[in-house]
């Protein structure tokens, strides 16, 4: 079954060893702290994303409850993906717990989209393995990456782009799976309005609370639009 | 706070913030998946937050008192994006862009040019 799981999960050790490596580069040259804690970061944390920005709030000595809320919007994405794997970890039993914690971006589409047969017991031992794999690769890349920047002597200024250029890439990946640019515009939007009025440290839980705003109001719109065309039917 | 008890407390909390996005909705939305208000955020949400994240942190790295404000930070993000709509390959499209801020940002290249 592990060479099954390492089959399936190979396209990410691709991707995670260099990005778990550019985490760990990125913690080792920014940061005073002992290089191990980046590994540490992998093991409990086990956020892309989050750790590379947890990187800059590190160097800026960020409040903790900041650190609480930045973290928490950045990844509020997985608030949806659990809404669609609820059915799927049902009898998981303790495993439910690891399933839950280890649901990054790469294993959530990895456990939609693979082919399931009718046993659910042996599917759900699948998936437990496929969540454990990629969070070795992820750990070993965050490994590499701290141990590379530690001994390797490079001026690594201007590094802390790579964290905007994923934020990027992320945005283009939605819109294309969307097909549908509303609420990129109405994001970068409310985030230009947040940064005209707020001063930096509330910018972006000001944002995400303008652009949930305009999400409830166009969700509104469409459900008074739905009723009335359904009563024109009549 | 010392040092090392900050950086213990830091990794407890973004370790649990990140769990909790995880857990929630196991814990609170066992019945409401079908919801279309739940329906409709799981839809749009996630990609207004990577526009709102990718605009903000792209305005806080460019330099605003250059010759060009923000020139810097609008060539690399706009490389990116080239790049990724080409090659596709998040990992290139990256490591182009980064690469390019960081040339941009050791040699003042932009700023030579422009005096230049």
């Amino acid at each position: 079954m592990n060479s099954l799981v390492f089959r399936l999960t190979l396209p990410i050790l691709f991707g995670y060893l260099p990005l778990g490596m550019a985490f760990g580069v990125l913690f080792t040259t920014q940061l005073d702290y002992a290089w191990w804690a980046a590994p540490l970061m992998g093991v409990v944390i086990y956020a892309g994303a989050g750790q590379i920005l947890a990187v800059s709030l590190l160097a800026a000595s960020a409040g903790l409850l900041e650190v609480f809320i930045a973290m928490f919007v950045l990844n509020a994405r997985h608030l949806f993906y659990g809404l669609s794997l609820l059915g799927q970890f049902r009898g998981a039993g303790w495993r439910k717990l690891y399933l839950i914690f280890g649901l990054t971006d790469e294993t959530y589409s990895l456990l939609t989209s693979r082919p399931r047969s009718q046993d659910p017991t042996h599917e759900l031992d699948v998936d437990v393995r496929i969540t454990a794999f990629n969070q070795v690769y992820w750990v070993i890349g965050c490994i590499l990456g701290a141990l590379l920047g530690r001994n390797v002597a490079f001026d690594s200024t201007g590094i802390e782009f790579a964290l905007v250029a994923l934020f990027i890439v992320l945005t283009i990946e939605q819109l294309k799976a969307l097909g549908d640019a509303f609420p990129v515009w109405a994001g970068a939007a409310a985030a230009g309005i947040a940064m005209l009025l707020l001063p930096p440290a509330h910018q972006l839980i000001g944002a995400i609370a303008i652009v949930t705003a305009v999400l409830l109001l166009q969700y509104r719109n469409l459900r008074a639009r739905i009723n009335a065309e359904s009563k024109s039917h009549v | 706070m010392s040092d090392t008890s900050y950086l213990a407390a830091f990794i407890a909390v973004a370790a649990l913030a990140t769990f909790a996005t995880r857990i929630i909705p196991f814990l609170f939305f066992e019945r409401h998946t079908e919801h279309p208000l739940i329906k409709h955020l799981g839809r749009y949400l996630p990609a207004a937050v990577m526009a709102l994240l990718a605009t903000v942190f792209l305005q806080r790295s460019g330099d605003w008192s250059a010759a060009v404000p923000g020139l810097d930070a609008i060539l690399a993000g706009a490389l990116v994006i080239a790049v990724h709509l080409w090659r596709r390959n998040a990992l290139i499209s990256i490591a182009a862009g980064t690469a390019t801020y960081m040339l941009i940002r050791q040699t003042g290249v932009l700023e030579l040019g422009l005096v230049g």
